[in-house]
């Protein structure tokens, strides 16, 4: 998906909106929840990173990975470990801390399981997310089981000039709002530059793009690595959120959930992993609502949604807003 | 180091591997031969000791509730298959992994509705319930010894099924050629079926006579699938050679571990497949 379709931008570009404005109406809207749905939404965008970093990989080259958790919890427990405990660290030291610890282990995660292939390739990086999982869950050098605290959300000045006050909840979504759109905007522009065009052509046909001369895996790595960034950027902003970091972030059920929002909003199309997040944690909360077994119908729906809508809801929006009909009936 | 005490560690190890090996074999040959990921053959462990904790409370008697619990399994198996699996033949891993992910949600949020959060105790069985001791402070287990032999017993039985009959000879072709066999008047279905349901079957009966050995409690399928599959993939997938040798070097690797490297016990099985992927890409015997 190289260009996307006007009414498509448009409609993205509306819901930015309606979400960046949402601090506004809120309070409006929903005078008793408004603080509970802004945590919320903020978790929502926070989650939609991931998956739209996930979708570099799932999508655009091909590559199935169940390691997405371990960058995610890795730069979470980085901003969690190198915070001091009675004041708060710099932005400026914290995020470049938690992207590099993010981008250390994609290489090396990466250079290990692109060795393999297919049904190896999933489960190679489902074991090392576990390995990881069990490192941080066995000792105790980050808190064991029981996770550690982050006492105070990172400040973000340039010299006493305080930039954006994340303490403050409608800062902090926006903060992580932009991050989004960041995201999004950056991943558009490598689908864009000639290495996104080798990446793509790698999933399409990699045989053929070898014998154009150029060397997949090491394509395949550096894609890896910059999807374990940004999904490094998602674990930074969601442990300096809830202000701690426990071994369930690093877990592969956060992969596979990361995986699923990626799949229900349809997958190669980066925004649709973004609906994909929205969909999931609304169903979430709607289900939780209605039962403490909400999982078994998450599951339920999961599964029909396998069976039933294979293209994601990112593939029926793009169906919906053809103009043309598709030539030769289909 | 006493002994004694290394002697434990082996038949222990020997013990878990050999436990491993039921639950990857029926994993592998679902793989090597469906060419479907089922990410839900741990919650089909968990199946099993389920069944096996709440026969053995009503009926009192652990063996009745094996012989109870077993064919249900089967029939368990034979419905996921046919209602699940068969539309994932032909789809891509990635619907696959998804699809036995939801899998996973809805047993567990079953067993959790059935049988609630708590963790419970099945007692050992009345023959084997004793200890051999070895030295004045030391003893073995006598069940542990018997859950070792039962998992061998069926490993040989299995080696026999696969290598020498008529059905081990489609299950074979199936493995290497699916659409030859299918040209060849097998019909596919039917071995499907049959392997995924031996496959649920023995991953639930390794859940079933494991429950005495530890309690029975919420993600006891999840501990069990991951460390599943890393044995097929040092194994090899496909392959029940692999998946035995595989699952004999995680099962002693991760007792050895548990001694050895406490602060990393849970990682040291998954340093071993990093070493044999950097060796091998596609495990020991594929």
């Amino acid at each position: 998906m190289r260009s996307m379709p006007l009414k498509v931008n448009v409609i993205l570009a509306a819901l930015l909106v309606v979400l960046a404005t949402y601090p506004l109406y809120g309070e409006l809207l929903f005078p008793q929840q408004h603080d509970y749905y802004l945590q919320k939404l903020t978790f929502i965008v926070i989650l939609a990173i991931l998956a739209m970093s996930l979708d570099l990989l799932v999508g655009m080259s091909g590559l199935v990975s169940l390691a997405h958790a371990a960058f995610f919890g890795l730069a979470g427990y980085t901003l969690a470990l190198t915070a001091p405990q009675y004041e708060p660290i710099s932005l400026w030291i914290a995020l470049p801390a938690a992207l590099a610890a993010a981008a250390a282990a994609a290489l090396v995660i990466g250079a290990l399981t692109l060795r393999t292939r297919g049904v190896y390739y999933i489960l190679a990086t489902l074991a090392f997310t576990q390995m990881i999982y069990f490192v941080f869950h066995d000792s105790d050098f980050a808190g064991g089981s029981d996770g550690m605290f982050l006492f105070f959300k990172p400040t973000v000045s340039i010299g006493e000039r305080v930039l954006f006050d994340l303490e403050d909840r409608t800062t902090f979504y926006l903060f992580c709002l932009g991050a989004l759109a960041a995201t999004y905007l950056l991943l558009r522009m490598l689908l864009r530059s000639p290495f996104g065009h080798v990446l793509v052509g790698i999933k399409e046909n990699e045989i053929r793009i070898r014998s154009l001369g150029y060397n997949p895996p090491v394509f395949k790595l550096i894609a890896f690595v910059i999807a374990g960034v940004f999904a490094g950027l998602a674990g930074f902003l969601a442990v300096a959120q809830y202000g701690f970091a426990n071994p369930s972030l690093l877990g592969w059920h956060q992969s596979a959930e990361a995986l699923l929002m990626v799949l229900l909003g349809g997958m190669g199309t980066l925004f649709g992993p973004v609906l994909g997040a929205f969909a999931f944690e609304l169903l979430h909360q709607l289900f939780a609502g209605w039962t403490e077994h909400w999982q078994l119908l998450m599951g339920a729906f999961v599964i029909a949604a396998v069976l039933l809508l294979p293209k994601g809801l990112g593939g029926l929006l793009l169906k919906l807003t053809r103009t043309r009909p598709p030539a030769g009936g289909g | 180091m006493d002994p004694a005490f290394l002697l434990i560690q082996v038949l222990n190890g020997v013990q878990y591997g050999l436990l491993l090996f039921l639950i990857a074999s029926g994993l592998t040959l679902i793989f090597g031969i469906m060419g479907v990921i089922n990410l839900a053959h741990g919650a089909l462990y968990m199946v099993g000791a389920y069944l096996a904790f709440w026969f053995t409370s009503r009926t009192g008697s652990f063996w009745l509730a094996i012989l109870l619990a077993l064919p249900l399994t089967v029939l368990l198996g034979l419905v996921i298959e046919r209602w699940f699996m068969r539309a994932l033949y032909k789809r891509n891993h990635l619907d696959q992994v998804l699809l036995t992910f939801g899998l996973i949600l809805v047993l567990n949020e079953c067993q959790s509705i059935l049988f609630g959060n708590d963790v419970h105790g099945v007692p050992v069985p009345a023959p084997f319930s004793g200890s051999i001791p070895l030295t004045d402070v030391l003893s073995y287990p006598v069940y542990r010894l018997f859950v070792s032999f039962v998992c061998a017993l069926i490993a040989v039985g299995m080696y026999f099924l696969i290598q020498h009959t008529r059905l081990g000879m489609v299950i074979r072709g199936g493995a290497s050629n699916r659409e030859m066999m299918a040209g060849m008047g097998i019909n596919v279905h039917t071995v499907f079926g049959l392997v995924f349901a031996a496959g649920t079957a023995l991953a639930a009966f390794a859940g079933m006579i494991s429950a005495p050995l530890s309690s029975v409690y919420p993600g006891i399928g999840d501990s069990v699938l991951i460390i599943s599959f890393v044995v097929v993939v040092i194994g090899g997938i496909g392959s029940i050679k692999g998946a035995f040798l595989g699952a004999l070097m995680v099962g002693l690797t991760a007792t050895f571990g548990t001694v050895f490297l406490p602060e990393l016990s849970g990682a040291v099985v998954y340093a071993l497949m990093a070493a044999v992927l950097l060796w091998r890409p596609r495990g020991l015997f594929a």
